[in-house]
């Protein structure tokens, strides 16, 4: 493996580092690496891209199959996955709107399958894909929510659908009101903007680091992990390290299991909750 | 790391995926799913009525028995009427007919005892006749005592 032929810090920033692909003029000299924005993190893209493409493929074969009167196993795991969004929403959403249960639903399993890549073992992928293009030094993330443009996108489109219906409800002088003078009444109009300011800004902000730090953080515990057996032991100390670094690996993603099922959903309440005081008249 | 134009592309991915989702995924599925509710919730009332219905059903049954119960206890109750009737019937007819040959027995005989008196009284009347010639020896004018006889013989 090729922790064992690198430092620890070295180690862990090769695998925080996306497979970049940019201009040849933005490459950095001295690191080699993509800088500047018009860089595309293909690993991210790729793995996100095909795990969507997994969602609407599945799909796609359950819609040509659907039973009304006796669902089969598949079916009725993904109806119980359909009911409890469509609980949710109805829970947690005023009024009706047809996007939001479909919104909601994507971001649930869409968030989940991309937080799943992170229990696969974190060097195998990276490995293989070394492996196959032949260059041991080659990047590769495979967890696309730890890539911060991920959660950043889908919070961005999330606030945008805000922006949208805030407008669209209260119009735009309602819009232009809950600015001017919310909370504190029109006495204190730059207060109040800078507060509701701060307000709307901070739900795609909290909706992003959230996924993004909880995601980005259980990959570096892994990391760490993964570094016990790997860099700490060499020779006999394996036979005391290597069973340790099972326990924590084991251990860690059973947790991570539940970390990633909940992060999953609550981006999805939240984005819920967001839509539905966006579509309150009285707030 | 830093946000550069993966973002972009994201966003994109996003939007489509979402689209894709509510056409394969939850437009079909849920309205399959309303669809089942509705079947459920339809034959669950379905049943309800047939159950009402065959109460409804069972009570109808139960009084057109009674009803079959009484008419065949009336029925019988007339046919028993009828039969002790016919009986009665036939014995006064019966004792008509018996009284009637009786009668005519009785008249037969009378008729016959009638005649056998007639008989006797003639023979009797002839017998007087020859023994009155024998004591008297002499002829009798029969015809010229014929109303003395007359009355003699009505006298026996």
């Amino acid at each position: 493996m090729s922790a064992e032929k690198m430092g620890t810090v070295e180690y862990i920033q090769h695998h925080l580092q996306n497979a970049s692909v940019c201009s040849a003029d933005n490459i950095n000299a001295t690191t080699g690496l993509c800088e500047g924005f018009w860089t595309f993190n293909m690993d991210t893209i790729i793995v996100s891209f095909l795990l969507g493409a997994l969602m609407i493929f599945v799909s796609a074969r359950l819609g040509k199959q659907l039973e009304t009167g006796k669902p089969g196993g598949f079916q009725n795991f993904v109806e119980s996955i359909l009911d409890f969004v469509a609980t949710n929403v109805r829970d947690a959403f005023p009024g009706h709107n047809p996007l939001i249960a479909p919104l909601a639903l994507t971001i649930f399993i869409w968030v989940w399958l991309m937080n799943f890549m992170d229990l696969i073992p974190v060097d195998l992928v990276p490995w293989l894909y070394q492996l196959i293009i032949g260059d041991p030094h080659a990047h590769l993330k495979i967890v696309p929510t730890t890539d911060l443009n991920t959660s950043l996108a889908m919070a961005v489109t999330v606030f945008a659908l805000i922006l949208y219906y805030n407008i669209k409800i209260k119009g735009l002088g309602g819009f232009l009101k809950m600015f001017l003078f919310h909370p504190f009444g029109k006495f204190f109009i730059p207060v109040n903007v800078v507060m509701t300011f701060i307000e709307e800004i901070s739900k795609p902000l909290s909706l992003a680091l959230r996924l993004f730090g909880n995601l980005f953080a259980g990959e570096l515990v892994f990391l760490l992990i993964a570094l016990i057996g790997g860099t700490l032991a060499v020779g006999a100390a394996a036979l005391f390290w290597a069973p340790l670094q099972i326990l924590l690996d084991f251990g860690w993603l059973v947790f991570h299991l539940l970390v990633i099922t909940l992060q999953a959903f609550i981006f999805m309440v939240l984005t819920i909750v967001y839509l539905g005081m966006a579509h309150d008249e009285g707030h | 790391m830093s946000i550069n134009a993966t973002l972009l592309i994201q966003i994109i991915a996003f939007v489509l995926l979402i689209w894709f989702v509510n056409k394969v995924l939850w437009g079909p599925l849920s309205k399959l799913m309303e669809d089942r509710q509705k079947k459920i919730a339809d034959g669950l009332s379905a049943a309800e009525k047939g159950k009402h219905e065959l109460e409804l059903a069972e009570q109808r049954a139960k009084e057109v028995l009674k009803d079959a119960k009484s008419q065949a206890q009336n029925i019988l109750g007339l046919a028993e009427k009828r039969g002790s009737e016919i009986v009665e019937d036939a014995k006064v007819k019966a004792a008509e007919e018996a009284d009637r040959i009786k009668a005519s027995a009785h008249a037969e005989i009378e008729q016959e005892v009638s005649r056998a008196r007639e008989e006797l009284r003639k023979e009797v009347a002839a017998l007087v006749v020859s023994g009155a010639e024998k004591i008297l020896n002499k002829e009798v004018d029969a015809a010229a005592h014929n109303n003395m006889l007359e009355a003699l013989v009505k006298s026996i």
